[in-house]
């Protein structure tokens, strides 16, 4: 997928939502938008007026004309923000259209289908060279995938059987080696499904918070409405006749028409900036809680820290020959193929080790690293080694601990650093106690740039969580250094999930990202759970969002947008309401001076006449939807400040501006209509 | 009076009312506690237990919203029975030499409704004149009474609202009686006790007396009717009635027990004068300290609900600046008033009266200007109604401020308890509109304000903007609703729009040139007192139910401020343009039009 943010005015967007501005007419869809329809039913009360009323042809036909735009501008405004994200899906869904799958229907034997026909639970077998027909996990085999399709990052990637990585996505191309794969969505629900269904708005349903500011656009409609309604009978009593045109152009221009017109395509804007961002969110209701976010738990490798941690140095325990720990180091990690296990090797080689391979040892049983015994190692005939976290080797070795040890691993922590401790037991039997070897200092790189960014977090009221796997020394040195508000050390899957209840049992809502199974649980429970592309099938279900990038840090930038998005829809509610004052002063002057014109100093703008004065008015209610579409597509200006100062800010742009600006907008209006004699 | 006098009692009540609006603020916060210590405990606390046992409430007991609203409702429907039927009955009940030495006959039916309707919903719009139509039981008992316990219950939704903002994932929000009862006995009741004593001592009546005859030093010969044997008016042959001269050489000078019904009128800001002329009238209103006691006290309790506000919520800036967006909109109003009464009206200048007068007609010589204004301002930002100028008489713009401060809700301090609840609902409004500018969904104090909030809140507003607009599209268009009017034009629509407004804000005020003791006014007016009080609190009890059942997130640096300056502006913006602006339309063709004309050279 692209992600160059596309221009604005894209002809091959503008076009179709020309069109779809006028489909969008139909009464049924526009129901849902009270605001807008009962503006629609003003132009068309107009309309018919043109014939009936009493006011000049040339100012009715306008006036009418005007309302239909203000309802045609809405609609584009839509159709607009709609075809962004539409571009973008379509983007993906060309790599899978006219895929063809082998099947395994029965038997070994796979056939020939098209996608469209597999159903969740279909295992399916894809070769090299081959696109992947639709989401899934592998669940035989390993082979390198090329996700440039979807991602845009051109490296491919691995994806294997087992462990953490199984997941693929339809659309992205197998580069070698065969795969398995059990497909994990029927056709029409994989993620691109969901993600076309969200920027769609006719499937797009309204978020909570849209919801609420839909009843109160259509209260102030109604009340708008009542306010016109009762001037018929004012105006006989005052022996004023108010024709039907004047009314409903005085109807349509205080009810908030600005925002009703642009509030979908602000929530459909949210989900775009999104999927620029290479993030699917599963549904609009997730952006919106990202805005809301109070704790963000923030993995520290690869979100805080750069990548992985390096062996930096060996410190030897008191009785113990370097060399002995050097060699015992490079045992215990020679089947660590994690970034850490290889850069012990690299080191112990730069310490003068021969190198070695596992083809040395053929009597040697490598034992893995669990979470649960948390250190790994190898057992040769005589000797077991171990290597892990402090804390796990000294349960392992028993009471008999060294203190320099423990010194040595205190002073590393509180460097930053990771400190693993190597161990040794001289005996198949388990009742010998091991000795212990020494240290290994690994050195965590953090990320520049972290504690500006999580300084204008804690300015907004966001509280930073680290979480570790690392002993609380370490944690608290790297969560100084990053500049977190807290952290989780030596963090459990279950720790993880207790502190998200905890948090929001006080209230708090928690976004964390994930990638592994075991993240699953905490992804479900958190109330943003950005799950990682590279991740496994569960943990991408049980979040609300994917980041296709596969990059924790954006968490950060997903909170920014949501933020974004609720702040442009109350800076265009309030620049709504704001502006009725101006069209008052342009309107409810021009319908009584005709019969009272003691009260021209109320026409404070000068405007020319009473017509030019109420379809000025009409006009820039129409235009300022179009002069805003922009503003709601891109989102309003957002800066990480304290709450006050946002308010302050946003209250002095689009609420002392939506004041103010109208009356020169409308002025302005008026002195062309009437210079080219249009009134 | 000259400016400098007017600025420095402006001054002074300024200062007394920040002056009180704290330790009053404390006392409301033990009050409104079932568990909380008064001093007044040793005295007034068996009283309480008594009331409970004999009542069967368990003071321990608290309700969910649904059951205060339908306690609140009963108890209501029940004194408003009570009080139609005293009125109905004032001239049967024993003891008539003593309650009713005028021998005034039942109250009508229409008016007795409206009259019962009136004084349940702390509006005290009356129709009739207390002084030739209640007797001194119908006073005392039906009207005294409700004064206080109308304003019992505007405290205690207030109360019930506030508790629901502050707390934190509860089913209940007190108890309605308890709250009642501890309003009446601890805050009510005490007051007035002292406060009856102090009017009194400036001049106040208050005695069993039948009304005094005091011969006029200049007699005076009127106009009435000629009626004949049997009381019928007596016409000519054209069908005109026939006009006979009377001479007149003595003036009733009623009596009564007045002193304590007007402490309750004031501090309830009930506003139901015991005489018609209300607070202008010379034992209503004694001395310019009696005036100055009672504009205070009007303000006192809704001041110092929003202190109890502040401290109940843990935000006393909160509660400040909520006070301090009803100073501003209270000085705004007083300002415009004051100014405009000033200047006066340019017709009678031109007739040669001295404009440094301003505008005396329907004003009490002995309060002037100033204070006619304060006290108009007063009486209309709070719910009181009672008057010590004619509305009416005021000038067009000057008159605007006491119509504009009514539609606005009563929420500059307010009717007691409704003035706060009112304002909260415009505080929820600005919260949910301008809330999401700070980049997170909505939230007031912790409470995250969501669909079901807004639309109570939108409901409250919409009926305030259907009853007052409907009925007077009703009223002005229809015969009975013209036939009412003293004064044709612009003025005459005002006075019709003041009613509604009046009657919706429960404020009792009028534009007295209406003549509305007639069926179809009484009638509607009533209706338009019903829906202005009980269909607005039970949408806000809605609010309080479900803002109580929400968990509460504590603040933080991005949690939207609701104390502070730009709060107070942003509150005060909301409610000139979400309450005030749908009234523009309808105060530019009542006073803004007649002012222009006035100034023209037209008058109404």
């Amino acid at each position: 997928m692209s992600t160059k943010a596309r221009s604005l005015f894209d002809s091959t967007i503008v076009i179709p939502a020309l069109g779809d501005s006028v489909k969008k007419l139909n009464p049924v869809v526009m129901i849902k938008n009270p605001v807008m329809f009962v503006t629609m039913v003003g132009a068309a009360v107009t309309t018919v007026e043109i014939f009936v009323s009493p006011e000049p042809k040339a100012f009715t036909v306008q006036i009418s004309i005007w309302l239909w735009f203000t309802v045609l501008f809405a609609n584009f405004a839509e159709a607009m923000a709609e075809g962004r994200g539409k571009a973008q899906a379509n983007a993906l869904r060309q790599s899978r259209t006219k895929t063809v799958a082998k099947l395994f229907r029965n038997g070994d034997v796979p056939e020939e289908v098209e996608a469209s026909i597999l159903r969740k639970g279909d295992i399916i077998l894809v070769a090299a060279g081959q696109i992947i027909a639709s989401d899934g996990e592998v669940i035989e085999g390993a082979a390198t995938v090329d996700e440039s399709a979807i991602t845009g990052e051109s490296a491919p990637v691995i994806r294997e059987a087992g462990g953490d990585r199984s997941s693929v996505t339809g659309g992205t191309r197998v580069l070698s080696d065969e795969i398995k794969i059990r497909v994990s969505a029927d056709p029409g629900h994989s993620f691109l499904d969901r993600m076309i269904g969200l920027v769609e708005g006719a499937k797009r349903q309204k978020t909570p918070n849209e919801i609420a500011l839909t009843i109160l656009l259509a209260a102030l409609t109604v009340i708008f409405l009542i306010v016109c309604v009762t001037l018929l009978p004012y105006g006989i009593y005052s022996g004023v006749v108010f024709s039907i045109t004047v009314l409903v152009a005085l109807l349509v221009c205080l009810i908030p028409t600005t925002i009703g017109g642009l509030l979908s395509a602000i929530g459909i804007a949210g989900i775009d900036r999104l999927v620029q961002k290479n993030v699917l969110a599963m549904s609009g209701r997730a952006v919106e809680a990202a805005g809301d976010v109070d704790v963000l738990l923030l993995d520290k490798t690869g979100t805080i820290t750069l990548g992985n941690r390096q062996a930096v140095e060996f410190f030897p325990a008191p009785g113990i020959a370097p060399n002995d720990l050097f060699d015992a180091a490079q045992l215990a990690s020679l089947a660590d193929e994690t970034p850490e296990g290889r850069s012990i090797v690299v080191l112990a080689k730069q310490k003068g080790m021969r190198g070695r391979s596992l083809q040395d040892l053929p009597n040697a049983t490598f034992v893995a690293f669990t979470a649960q015994t948390r250190m790994s190692g190898v057992d040769l005939e005589t000797v077991q080694y171990r290597k892990g976290a402090a804390e796990s080797v000294k349960k392992y070795v028993g009471r008999d601990f060294p203190a320099p040890v423990d010194a040595k691993i205190d002073e590393i922590s509180k460097l930053g650093g990771t400190p693993l401790v190597v161990a040794a037991r001289h005996s198949a039997n388990s009742e010998t106690a091991p000795t212990v070897y020494g240290v290994i200092y690994l050195k965590d790189i953090v990320k520049g740039g972290l504690v500006d960014r999580f300084a204008r977090f804690r300015a907004m009221g966001i509280r930073t969580v680290m979480i570790t796997g690392d002993n609380p020394l370490t944690a608290r040195a790297i969560a100084r250094e990053a500049g977190v508000d807290d952290f989780l050390a030596q963090a459990t899957p279950e720790d993880k999930l207790a502190l998200i209840r905890k948090e929001q049992e006080g209230g708090r809502l928690v976004a964390m990202t994930g990638d592994g199974t075991n993240d699953a649980p905490a992804l479900a429970q958190s109330d943003v759970g950005v799950a990682m592309n590279t991740g496994t099938q569960a943990a991408k279900e049980a979040g609300n969002m994917v980041d296709l990038d596969s990059n924790p840090t954006k968490l950060i930038e997903i909170v920014e947008i949501g933020k974004q998005l609720l702040m442009t829809r109350g800076a265009l509610t309030t620049f709504s309401i704001a502006n009725d004052v101006a069209k008052y002063f342009a309107i409810i002057p021009a319908m009584l001076m005709v019969k009272f014109p003691a009260m021209s100093p109320l026409n404070v703008m000068h405007l020319v006449s009473p017509n030019s004065a109420i379809l000025s008015a009409v006009i820039f209610n129409a235009l300022i939807i179009i002069l805003l579409i922009p503003l709601a597509l891109r989102g309003v200006q957002f800066k990480p400040m304290p709450a006050m100062a946002l308010l302050r800010r946003n209250l002095l742009i689009y609420g002392v501006g939506g004041v103010i600006a109208p009356f020169f907008g409308i002025k302005f209006i008026d002195m062309i209509i009437t210079s080219v004699h249009l009134i | 009076m000259n400016a400098t006098l007017g600025w420095t009692q402006l001054a002074l009540y300024l200062g007394l009312l920040i002056l009180i609006t704290k330790p009053l603020g404390l006392y409301l916060l033990q009050v409104l506690d079932a568990n909380g210590r008064t001093w007044l405990d040793p005295i007034l606390k068996p009283l309480e237990r008594l009331t409970y046992r004999l009542g069967g409430v368990d003071p321990g007991k608290e309700q969910h919203w649904k059951h205060y609203t339908i306690s609140m409702l009963i108890f209501s429907l029940i004194t408003m029975l009570v009080t139609y039927v005293i009125l109905r009955m004032q001239a049967i009940l024993p003891l008539q030499h003593l309650f009713n030495p005028q021998g005034f006959p039942a109250v009508p039916d229409h008016l007795s409704f409206n009259t019962a309707m009136s004084f349940t919903t702390n509006t005290n719009w009356q129709s009739y004149s207390g002084e030739s139509t209640m007797s001194y039981f119908s006073q005392m008992v039906a009207l005294a009474s409700q004064n206080f316990f109308s304003a019992a219950v505007g405290i205690a939704i207030a109360a019930a609202l506030v508790r629901g903002i502050a707390r934190d994932s509860m089913q209940t929000i007190g108890n309605f009686w308890v709250d009642l009862v501890r309003i009446t006995y601890y805050l009510l009741l005490p007051i007035c006790l002292v406060y009856a004593i102090f009017l009194v001592s400036q001049g106040m009546i208050q005695n069993f007396k039948p009304y005094d005859a005091a011969a006029l030093t200049e007699k005076e010969t009127i106009q009435v009717q000629k009626t004949d044997a049997s009381g019928n008016p007596v016409k000519d042959a054209k069908g005109n009635p026939v006009m006979v001269p009377q001479v007149v050489d003595t003036q009733s000078i009623p009596e009564g027990p007045m002193a304590s019904q007007m402490a309750i009128k004031m501090l309830g800001t009930n506003g139901g004068g015991y005489t018609n002329a209300n607070a202008s009238h010379p034992f209503e209103n004694p001395t310019p300290f009696s005036n100055f006691i009672q504009m205070l006290s009007i303000f006192s309790i809704g001041s110092a609900l929003t202190y109890y506000l502040g401290r109940m919520v843990k935000n006393p800036g909160h509660g400040w600046s909520v006070w301090a967006a009803m100073t501003f909109l209270f000085l705004t109003g007083f300002f415009v008033c004051w100014h405009y009464e000033t200047v006066g009206n340019p017709i009678l200048t031109q007739l040669g009266v001295d404009p440094a007068d301003g505008n005396m007609e329907g004003k009490e010589v002995r309060f002037g200007i100033t204070n006619s204004a304060l006290f108009a301002t007063i009486t209309t930002d709070a719910s009181c109604g009672a008057v010590n100028c004619m509305h009416d008489s005021l000038t067009p713009l000057g008159g605007l401020v006491p119509l504009f401060n009514i539609e606005l809700g009563e929420v500059v301090f307010g009717g007691v308890g409704a003035g706060l609840y009112g304002m909260l609902v415009f505080v929820i409004t600005a919260v949910f509109i301008a809330g999401l500018m700070v980049g997170r969904t909505p939230e007031y104090l912790g409470k995250k304000i969501q669909s079901f909030e807004v639309k109570m809140s939108m409901l409250v507003l919409l009926v305030l903007a259907m009853d007052i607009l409907g009925f007077t599209a009703w009223a002005c268009v229809s015969d009975w609703g013209k036939a009412g009017l003293n004064n044709n034009g612009p003025h005459g629509f005002s006075e019709m729009l003041y009613a509604y407004s009046s009657v919706t804000g429960n404020n009792g005020s009028a534009f007295a040139g209406l003549t509305a003791s007639t069926y179809w006014y009484d009638t509607t007016l009533a209706v338009g007192m019903f829906i202005g009080r009980f269909l607005m609190i039970i949408p806000i009890m809605a609010i309080a139910g479900s803002l109580a059942a929400k968990k509460l997130v504590p603040p933080g640096p991005g949690s939207f401020p609701v104390s502070g300056g730009t709060f107070t502006l942003l509150l005060i913006g909301t409610v000139l343009l979400v309450g005030a602006l749908n009234f523009l339309p309808a105060l530019t063709l009542g006073p803004v039009v007649e002012h222009f004309l006035m100034w023209s050279g037209k008058l109404f």
